[in-house]
């Protein structure tokens, strides 16, 4: 038999980070997207706990807006893995008068989840959300802790961050107090997609190269969709795309692409020239928009 | 891939920040878009140069002030290597920073502005990645073009920073100088046309050129358990494995271990990760074991080799950095993290303080402020398994917990 020395660094420390929260909290929950990388997170958390189940829930904040793909894929993985999905819409948030809905040209839901993703933490008392965040991904997640606290308004206080020493993780709060944990905060796009690939993970097919009705707007390439706003001089193309990233339809642009497998998509990141971030239109508002977002409460 | 954890140190304005820059702009890992908003950013605050400090520092405040305010984590890789960098900023919590940094990392990059030379905090910066065993020391002098490449300031300031190697503690670590200029670019990735005198590695060679498991800290093995997993399904009924990390050393099937704190002796039946079982758990791996025979282990316990036990006690002394700013005074009650074990803690006594620029003047102190360093002896509410920092990195290590503010309030190093 072997030994273990070939497993990879960053799935070892997410592995270990997975181990904390579940020892350290009363009521995790695992913040489900149906991106990569909260897939890659559940399949680190599978890992984590083996021969055992996943011991917290998911949980997807919804924004009606979503890629069918995504859904449809989200509601297999929880059905065949056995798992308790919590989904919490953004609607709701609407309807109940929280939140307004944005208008115009660069419209979008997104921003409006943190106000349903703090309603839900509160209503289920949840202490610790798990996320999918990188810090290669944006400057001001470079600077997010691997446990990192919130305050009762859910807000991130990056001026006073508590020091992250050797593996030590200090997931001591006060009621009322929730902690954003990230276990692959280290682990950058390429790391994240080599392991889908070594790890031969399934994800949903809008990553992969296919032909798709969009718009061209400010050098990026949108969604022709009823939930995306588009002028009426707006021409639609159909041309061979796959999204780098995926969020909601309103703010996730896509790539021209002919990479159509898991191999072709890693060769692609390994050469690309741009951020992944590069194609998040929540991202391009200023160059502050997603130190703003988290101080909001955005994960 | 390996994957080498740098922490960097250096004063405001020593240029950190425009190094890892130039490293990610020299080895090409800025994308386009990144670039973009630096070349916007740099003609927006007047410069005629890429100001390359932008690349990291992510906070609006950061970039209105030009300075970094909290430690950044930065990525990038060659054919080679995955690098994380700490950027560690020079500042009012510096020390906190740059320990925090140092904790994680396997090597140092400490900077020295080439006007200047060796100053006072070059002192601390070497103290405390000295005081933190970081194996590999890289000392990067740089602005050596505001210095017309003077090989005679180069080894001017070489020769007064050996002077400080002759007094540190720990001898093992292995010290590199490089003269660079971040901001032109020179030694940092690509070969200096100013310094054709400096025939060694540049920045980057050096990193490449590491060797990883030389610059680990080997001890022996350890494993705290973090988790007990207990399925209670049909399928693993009887199942019951300890999940943790093996720091120091490895551990094998057939391993006869002796768990603490209770002295039970046991051999090791199994080791997983996921759903594969092997043979042996290597340094750093987040295994799940399981034993022979049903003993009772659970989170904060640890599981050792048979012959080569911790020290166990309820007290201890350590030096400790302070990260709050509220003081630290005599008879106050803490949590002692260390490792997965919480522990309360009450301080004995402040020893002396400990002064970082190695003068080998202890001063008595009733409190401990932000940024000191001291050693400190705690009385614990029951004991722990430690081994001193000197021998075991991670074992050896703890952290503070405020009870009131569930604040980490600072780090501590068992042993004198």
């Amino acid at each position: 038999m072997k030994d273990t020395s070939h497993i990879n660094a960053l799935e070892n420390e997410a592995v270990y980070i997975f181990r904390e929260v579940a020892a350290q909290f009363e009521k995790p929950v695992l913040l489900f997207s149906g991106g990569k990388d909260s897939i890659t997170l559940v399949r680190l958390a599978q890992k984590a706990f083996w021969p055992a189940k996943i011991p917290f829930p998911l949980m997807h904040i919804d924004t009606g807006h979503n890629f069918p793909e995504t859904i449809e894929f989200r509601d297999r993985l929880v059905e065949e893995l056995g798992l308790e999905l919590i989904v919490r819409s953004v609607q709701d948030s609407i309807d109940q008068g929280k939140v307004k809905e944005e208008s115009g040209r660069y419209s979008s839901r997104n921003s409006l989840q943190t106000t349903t993703l703090l309603d839900a933490i509160d209503e289920f008392k949840f202490d610790a959300c798990i996320g999918g965040a990188r810090r290669d991904e944006e400057k001001a997640r470079a600077k997010e802790r691997i446990f990192s606290v919130r305050d009762d308004f859910g807000q991130w206080d990056e001026r006073s961050q508590r020091p992250e020493l050797f593996d030590m993780l200090n997931g001591q709060i006060e009621l009322g107090q929730n902690v954003r944990v990230f276990p692959i905060s280290n682990w950058t796009e390429l790391d994240v997609w080599s392991y889908i690939k070594e790890e031969e993970i399934e994800i949903p097919s809008i990553y992969f190269a296919h032909k798709r009705k969009v718009f061209l707007r400010d050098g990026l390439i949108w969604s022709h969709s009823d939930y995306v706003y588009q002028e009426e001089d707006e021409e639609v193309l159909e041309r061979m795309v796959r999204f780098r990233t995926v969020g909601d339809m309103s703010c996730t642009a896509a790539v021209f692409s002919e990479a159509s497998d898991i191999e072709s998509v890693v060769a692609e990141i390994r050469d690309s020239t741009i951020s992944e971030r590069g194609a998040r239109i929540d991202d391009k508002r200023s160059e502050a928009a997603m130190e703003k977002r988290k101080q909001q409460g955005y994960f | 891939m390996e994957v080498l954890k740098i922490a960097t140190a250096g004063s405001v304005d020593d240029g950190k920040s425009t190094l890892i820059g130039r490293l990610l702009y020299d080895t090409k890992s800025l994308t386009t878009d990144k670039l973009e908003a630096i070349e916007k950013r740099s003609k927006k605050n007047g410069y005629d140069y890429l100001d390359f400090s932008l690349a990291t520092d992510g906070l609006v405040a950061e970039r209105e002030q030009g300075i970094t305010i909290d430690v950044a984590h930065i990525y990038f890789s060659t054919k080679k290597k995955s690098y994380i960098i700490a950027d560690t900023p020079g500042h009012v919590e510096y020390t906190r920073n740059m320990v925090t940094g140092a904790s994680t990392s396997q090597a140092a990059i400490i900077l020295i502005d080439a006007r200047k030379g060796v100053i006072e905090q070059t002192n601390r910066h070497f103290f405390i990645n000295n005081l933190l065993r970081v194996k590999e020391v890289i000392v990067a002098i740089n602005k050596m073009d505001l210095v017309e490449f003077s090989e005679e300031r180069y080894n001017g300031i070489k020769a007064d920073f050996e002077q400080l190697m002759a007094k540190r503690d720990y001898e093992d670590q292995k010290i590199t100088f490089i003269p660079v200029s971040a901001l032109k670019g020179d030694n940092v990735v690509n070969r200096s046309q100013s310094m054709t005198w400096y025939k060694g590695e540049t920045l980057l060679e050096h990193l490449e050129g590491l060797d990883l498991a030389a610059v680990s800290n080997v001890g022996t093995p350890r494993f705290p358990v973090q988790y007990v997993i207990r399925p209670k399904t049909d399928e693993h009924h009887d199942f019951r494995g300890f999940a943790g990390k093996v720091y120091g050393g490895e551990l094998s099937v057939g391993d006869e271990v002796v768990a603490l704190p209770s002295q039970t002796r046991s051999k090791i039946k199994e080791i997983y990760f996921h759903d594969k079982k092997y043979q042996t758990a290597s340094r750093r791996s987040s295994v799940t074991i399981t034993l022979e025979d049903e003993i009772n282990l659970s989170r904060g316990d640890m599981l050792v080799k048979a012959g080569d036990l911790p020290t166990i006690d309820k007290q201890f002394t350590a030096t400790i950095s302070w990260m709050d700013s509220e003081n630290l005074i005599p008879g106050k009650k803490y949590v002692v993290q260390h490792g997965v074990n919480k522990v309360l803690a009450k301080v004995a006594t402040i020893n002396h303080k400990i002064h970082p620029d190695y003068s080998g003047i202890d001063e008595k102190a009733d409190s401990l402020g932000m940024n000191d360093i001291a050693e400190v002896t705690f009385k614990l509410n029951k004991p722990i398994f430690y081994d001193q920092f000197k021998k075991h990195r991670t074992n050896g290590s703890f952290i503070l917990i405020d009870m009131q503010s569930n604040n980490t309030v600072g780090a501590g190093f068992i042993g004198r």
